[in-house]
């Protein structure tokens, strides 16, 4: 066991704050060389910003690193990388189009002269390939032939070119199967007894267990806690560390009578769900769908608006069954998506509030070929009045409102439509708490007209606090139906994190492939 | 987050002239420059001049219209000045052909097959692009190409006198000394007005380019709209093609090379933004406008052809770089 005087890395004092946002609040902890950290915490507790506070990605708003002697703050990703930090992200850093050994030396390529050796590119190339078990693998093959494990490998050993000392790895295992998972754990092993210091970030408790010898808990950008051994220590105790807070009550839910079924869905399968879906929404009812990042949520309200195909399986709207292609299909039948990624998918932001407003109720009011243009002005009038969307005029451009009201402008948009079910995907998301409230009096208003509503949303406090069932995702599937009585944070977020039952289902989804040398 | 955007902050009055400049700039700007000319260039304001002017961008208008279109969507056609070359000699060789048989209908027989020329590129562009979601200039790279050659092939690479006098007052008549195909380039920039202004297909071509993505989830049918959208298109420029064709009572294969990217750089230095969203009638007007006027007062004063498409492309460049500082205000 290292003791506090050979801790290598320690984080003082660290802030970061964000627009609107303290991400991270006063962190203080170290971390002693030989040893495997693991960083756990809900969908934005401040792991992540952590981990690019390490890379140099964002600077610190306050405090400092210190490693070894230094005391350091990183303005940019090249100092952390001379400082010897490398982050391996989720998504990794790699160009498929050029060579493994390409990729190792992107930015610092051993030049010979005006051109690239590649004799020695090659040659040194394959030492550090030797080192993460790519041995067999030609360093010429272009990235884009490996197969995700090999793809993460080459990312071990670019940071072993560069002489980390500190490995950080985000969610390395979400995209591996179990066999490529024991690879990179033997390497992480082996780079344990070279004596790196490693972080490890994951929401699977199981390998945290498996592969970790220490452990640190974030909550709401908060360090919560720091456990320099696991023996004694409980999967549940983990948990507990990280929902462990009171949850003030901005929700303000009543209970509403609720009707028959709104829209029923069976058997839906499609691209990022592994295991068919069935669950219904009846009339009046908020049904929150809770999961952790990549669990299949955002994927299946697309496949339900038509913005992704349906494999398989059946959808019922109102007892009457749906065929929807298209998300013009779906507002035919009456579902509407208030979409995930609001700059990206929801606003136009180069047109106005009422261009925005309107955009697809208008073709019920289109005569002689022209629009109304009295409707028109009408409709958008009307939906800023009953949303109180704070505007100028209606004129203004819908990229200079603030995150809430361009949320309301989407939700404006269906009001004008037979909305049968809405489905909201993510709806507060970037909202400060004052425009939360308004927008969760609007989500209870619509399910108090009979109108099914479904709300994906990665907050655990918000989905228990509006919702009156809540679908637990997990990896692509739906793993649990919890009504308002029995949920709690503890047994939601439990369901949502990746069982090891659930693994060998996986194994069975993803094939190596076999990369010819 | 919470601090209210600076513009609403802005006085009523100020964005009311914010609004003025950003609809009508390049409205002023065409003004000033007219009444420069008409001052300072020799026989530019005469009756003569005006005439030929407005012969001049008659053209270039009528294409402007749907090319605003494309580009206000997102989009772009580098085909249209292959489809004038192609369609107007295919209207050529058609009337010659069904004159025998059908006498003075052979004229119709003529604008159909143009038309469909026109239409099938329109069609092929349209399907390519939004269906098989292949990039835009690419794609009509390609048909223009095709377009060209199919011209060249059809009529063994001469120009083909047309038999049927009558088909001449399309693009030779004149009505109270204005000729017709300025009157058509006018109802072209009426009716594409009120398309863009007042249709829902107008208002969801501006979405489309907007935000592509954001307009799909909001029950625009993307594909199927880009695909009317370039059918338009061809069906314009195939117009196009037969009036000039009427113009020069021939179908000439080698004609109106280089014209698509005239069209183009008169929408762009109107004020259309190649990156799709924003569009209007005036700036397609303005910007097809200012260009003839430039040119033709160049003519006037005697410069250089080598030396007027120099001027030209610095006058491009500068509308570009003015609007793109406009938009960053």
């Amino acid at each position: 066991m290292s003791s506090i005087a050979t801790d290598y890395l320690e984080f003082v004092n660290i802030s970061k704050r964000f627009p609107g946002v303290l991400a991270l609040d006063d962190i203080n902890f170290s971390v002693p060389i030989g040893s495997v950290r693991a960083l756990v915490g809900e969908n934005g507790a401040g792991k992540s910003t952590l981990l690019k506070i390490l890379s140099g990605a964002h600077p610190p708003t306050s405090g400092k690193l210190r490693i070894g002697k230094d005391n350091l703050i990183f303005e940019n990703t090249t100092q952390a990388i001379n400082a010897g930090v490398a982050v391996i992200y989720q998504e990794l850093q790699l160009v498929p189009q050029l060579s493994i050994a390409e990729n190792m030396y992107l930015g610092h390529l051993p030049e010979g002269s005006a051109f690239i050796n590649f004799d020695q590119l090659w040659a040194s190339t394959m030492d550090s390939m030797r080192q993460v078990g790519l041995g067999d693998v030609s360093p010429k093959v272009k990235v884009g032939r490996l197969s995700i494990g090999q793809r993460q490998m080459v990312e071990i050993a670019k940071a072993l070119t560069r002489n980390a000392q500190i490995i950080a790895f985000d969610e390395p295992t979400s995209s591996l199967s179990s066999r490529e998972t024991d690879v990179l754990f033997d390497i992480i092993r082996r780079l344990q007894k070279q004596d790196k210091a490693i972080f490890y970030v994951s929401h699977r408790l199981e390998e945290i267990f498996e592969i970790s010898d220490s452990v640190t808990i974030f909550r709401d950008g908060r360090h919560v806690n720091t456990r320099r051994t696991l023996e004694g220590l409980t999967r549940d105790m983990i948990v507990k560390d990280m929902v462990g807070r009171e949850i003030i009550d901005i929700y303000q839910y009543k209970a509403r009578p609720v009707g028959e079924t709104a829209i029923r869905v069976t058997d839906v399968t499609g691209p990022g769900i592994t295991k068919p879906i069935s669950f219904e929404v009846k009339k009046g009812e908020v049904v929150g769908c809770f999961g952790l990042v990549g669990a299949g949520r955002t994927e299946l309200m697309r496949i339900l608006f038509g913005a992704a195909p349906r494999y398989s399986g059946k959808v019922e709207v109102f007892g009457e069954n749906v065929e929807i292609n298209s998300p013009a299909d779906a507002i035919q039948a009456g579902v509407m998506l208030c979409p995930e990624d609001r700059k990206k998918e929801g606003i136009i932001p180069i047109l106005s509030v009422q261009e925005n407003v309107n955009i697809s109720s208008r073709r019920h009011h289109v005569r002689a070929g022209f629009i109304d243009r009295r409707w028109e002005y009408e409709n958008v009038m009307d939906k800023i009045h009953a949303l109180a969307i704070k505007t100028p005029s209606q004129r203004q451009l819908v990229r200079n409102l603030s995150g809430g009201n361009q949320q309301k402008v989407i939700l404006a948009r269906w009001l004008a439509e037979k909305i049968k079910v809405i489905l909201l995907d993510e709806p507060t998301r970037g909202i400060d708490v004052g425009a939360k409230s308004e927008i969760y009096d609007i989500i209870y208003r619509l399910a108090g007209e009979g109108i099914g509503v479904v709300a994906v949303t990665s907050d655990l406090p918000e989905v228990l606090g509006i919702s009156d069932r809540i679908l637990v995702f997990s990896e692509g599937e739906l793993a649990a139906e919890i009504p308002r009585r029995d949920a709690t944070p503890e047994n939601v977020l439990s369901y949502a994190l990746p069982q090891e039952s659930r693994k060998h289902f996986r194994e069975s989804a993803i094939t190596d492939r076999l990369v010819p040398a | 987050m919470s601090s209210q955007p600076e513009s609403t902050a802005m006085p009523k009055g100020n964005s009311f002239a914010r609004t003025m400049w950003s609809d009508f700039g390049m409205v002023i700007v065409l003004i000033i420059l007219f009444i420069f000319c008409a001052v300072f260039v020799p026989r530019f304001f005469s009756p003569i001049n005006m005439r030929a002017l407005a012969l001049a961008v008659s053209m270039t208008g009528m294409v402007a219209c749907t090319m605003m279109l494309c580009l206000a969507s997102g989009n772009f056609d580098m085909s249209c000045g292959a489809v004038i070359a192609c369609s107007g000699v295919v209207c050529a060789v058609m009337i010659n052909k069904a004159f025998p048989y059908v006498g003075n209908y052979s004229i119709y027989v003529g604008l159909f097959f143009a038309l469909l020329v026109g239409f099938l590129v329109g069609l092929a562009n349209g399907l390519i692009i939004a269906y098989a979601r292949i990039n835009a200039l690419i794609t009509t790279l390609a048909t223009m190409q095709i377009a060209r050659g199919i011209g060249y092939i059809i009529c063994d690479g001469k120009a083909v006198g047309i038999s049927q006098e009558n088909f001449f007052y399309l693009g030779t008549g004149s009505w109270f000394m204005v000729p017709i195909p300025v009157y058509i380039t006018v109802c072209c920039f009426i009716i594409f007005g009120i398309i863009l202004e007042r249709t829902s297909f107008g208002r969801n071509t501006l979405a489309i380019g907007g935000n592509e993505e954001a307009a799909n989830l909001a029950g625009i049918r993307v594909a199927y709209h880009k695909l009317r959208l370039f059918i338009i298109h061809g069906l314009m420029s195939a117009l196009a093609g037969i009036v000039l064709a009427s113009r020069m009572t021939s179908g000439q294969p080698t004609t109106s090379q280089g014209f698509e990217l005239d069209v183009i750089s008169s929408c762009v230095l109107g004020g259309i933004s190649m990156s799709g969203g924003l569009g209007s009638i005036w700036y397609a007007v303005s910007g097809v406008l200012i260009m003839g006027i430039v040119q033709n007062s160049m003519n006037l004063m005697n410069v250089p052809t080598f030396y007027q498409y120099v001027a030209r492309g610095l006058i491009l460049l500068m509308a570009v770089i003015f609007d793109r500082y406009k938009q960053r205000n």
